[in-house]
């Protein structure tokens, strides 16, 4: 392993019967980099991530975070990394505090430390004010911003966040935005997050991986892959047409449209 | 099995119990809308059939003999339905969260079985006042309220144990809610519940002495009622071994519902 590396990608596979969802691919991540995983429905981000995080376990070829196998350390790399799921993770009968709380006691910080935790989040996230309301009167950015909050209690080297900003308006995109590079700032965490835009991966990134139809179709940073292009004012999603030769395909079943949309709705 | 994971489950356990007490706190009109079904069987059920003298209940009175039924019912009811509650926190992503942190599985179906005991002890105090109410005499010890505790939050685990089961299978909410419409009312009907197994078909009797909720209700009916104590360690033991087994079937299948 490279000592700049967080996380060090190697074959990674994973099929579901015929299917092979992810077909060997190999990257890395950087200590500290803001890296964006690109890709329309069904390429085979989802499940990527669902084994990075240990929900998934590879069929073959795997992965190591912090110098830490997924499969065989899971459970001390699951201390190591915090995951902001699409959908919403804050139970919203409970006020942000409680949420806060709740994952710092799973996250094992000692019981005296808990509290003042959680209140740093919180202040970290600017949402002490609302410490004490019930969740489910919050707004949508404000909601993700508790997600973030709750999956950084534990000081992670690597976050993972799927979607981020889906479903969010442009002012709650830019404040989420603010404070998820503001931890990559203040506590050189690792940001890992998938998209289906390209703009917001070109302005936030510093490398972007392109996934499709479960290979790694590109890698690199936004300026490098715009410059093969040949033209000057060209955008990521040109990028990768240029290199591929293809247009994404188009994907997602039935029930994964109806839950993103159902949690579009809620965050709404 | 090593003395750290052991305290991982027991801490980790009491945390997500925990926080399930703390939304009951938030939100108590649950309680009081629960409380309406064993009131109902109680005031209604249980004196028109009390009126007939139609059921052999061995020396006790009607009233007497269905109140730990009724207990147990609302008990069970309540269980069953936990698996919609881990298919809803699954479709928030909650689920995905709690399986990424270093929570043992085990804790988090324990967590769940926690707090639907403590859900099932709520209903008994309203059980045990509304049949004070009604005038009905029940065996009120220190002694026995120990053991009724115990008994429920163990049936209270079985059952919330078989409804995470079912919804791993089943995965949406709305083949959840069929299949514990199909069950709940069957579990009951085969039990001891509203009258002995003695008057049943022997097939049913066949059924019914497979069925956990006849030994909760037997453990109930002994300590609150009969005071024939003999067959208790008995029926405890069956549902130790009953909930210790599902704890572990469910804490195997339950992540599965988030994938």
């Amino acid at each position: 392993m490279n000592d700049g590396e967080l996380i060090t990608v190697r074959g990674l596979t994973k099929r579901f019967g015929d299917l092979t969802a992810v077909d060997a691919i190999s990257f890395s991540v950087h200590k500290g980099e803001v890296f964006a995983f690109l890709g329309p429905n069904g390429a085979g981000k989802s499940t990527t991530i669902k084994m990075l995080i240990t929900l998934l376990t590879p069929t073959s070829g795997g992965a190591t975070i912090d110098g830490l196998d997924l499969v065989r350390n899971s459970s001390e790399v699951r201390r190591r990394i915090g995951y902001v799921p699409q959908l919403i993770s804050v139970d919203g009968t409970l006020t942000a505090y409680e949420n806060l709380m709740l994952m710092a006691r799973l996250y094992d910080i000692p019981s005296r430390e808990c509290a003042s935790r959680a209140r740093e989040v919180l202040s970290f996230l600017e949402l002490e004010d609302h410490a004490d309301s019930l969740v489910r009167t919050f707004s949508g950015g404000m909601i993700r911003r508790l997600e973030i909050g709750q999956a950084i209690v534990h000081r992670p080297r690597a976050l993972f966040l799927d979607e981020p900003t889906s479903g969010l308006d442009p002012v709650a995109r830019q404040t989420v935005w603010q404070h998820i590079l503001e931890l990559k700032k203040s506590y050189g965490t690792t940001i890992f997050f998938s998209t289906h835009q390209m703009e917001e991966a070109d302005a936030m990134s510093d490398r972007v991986a392109i996934m499709n139809t479960g290979h790694l179709a590109v890698i690199g940073t936004p300026q490098e892959l715009k410059a093969k292009t040949g033209k000057p004012d060209a955008n990521l999603e040109e990028a990768f047409i240029f290199i591929t030769g293809t247009h994404f395909k188009e994907g997602g079943d039935f029930r994964e449209v109806r839950r993103s949309r159902r949690a579009e709705r809620r965050r709404g | 099995m090593t003395p750290r994971y052991v305290s991982q489950v027991a801490k980790k356990s009491f945390v997500l119990a925990g926080m399930e007490i703390q939304k009951l706190l938030h939100d108590p009109t649950e309680l009081v809308t629960r409380a309406v079904q064993p009131i109902l069987w109680l005031g209604i059920f249980g004196e028109a059939l009390s009126t007939v003298r139609a059921i052999p209940t061995g020396g006790v009175t009607y009233m007497q003999f269905i109140t730990p039924g009724i207990l147990t019912q609302s008990v069970v009811f309540i269980a069953i339905f936990y698996g919609l509650n881990i298919i809803w926190e699954r479709d928030m992503g909650l689920l995905q969260k709690l399986l990424v942190s270093p929570t043992p599985r085990l804790a988090l179906v324990l967590g769940k079985m926690g707090s639907a005991g403590v859900r099932g002890l709520a209903q008994a105090v309203i059980v045990f006042l509304f049949a004070m109410v009604l005038g009905v005499p029940l065996i009120m010890t220190p002694g026995t309220i120990a053991a009724v505790i115990f008994i429920v939050m163990l049936g209270a685990g079985f059952f919330t144990g078989l409804s995470m089961i079912i919804a791993s299978i089943v995965k949406t909410r709305e083949r959840f809610m069929g299949i514990g419409q199909v069950i709940t009312l069957p579990l009951f009907f085969a039990s001891s519940a509203i009258y002995p197994i003695t008057i049943m078909p022997s097939w049913l009797q066949a059924v019914a002495y497979l069925n956990p909720l006849s030994y909760m209700v037997d453990g109930l009916r002994s300590l609150l009622v009969t005071g024939a104590t003999g067959q208790l360690p008995f029926d405890v033991a069956i549902l130790v071994a009953v909930t210790c087994l599902i704890s572990v079937v469910s804490a195997f299948m339950y992540p599965k519902v988030a994938i």
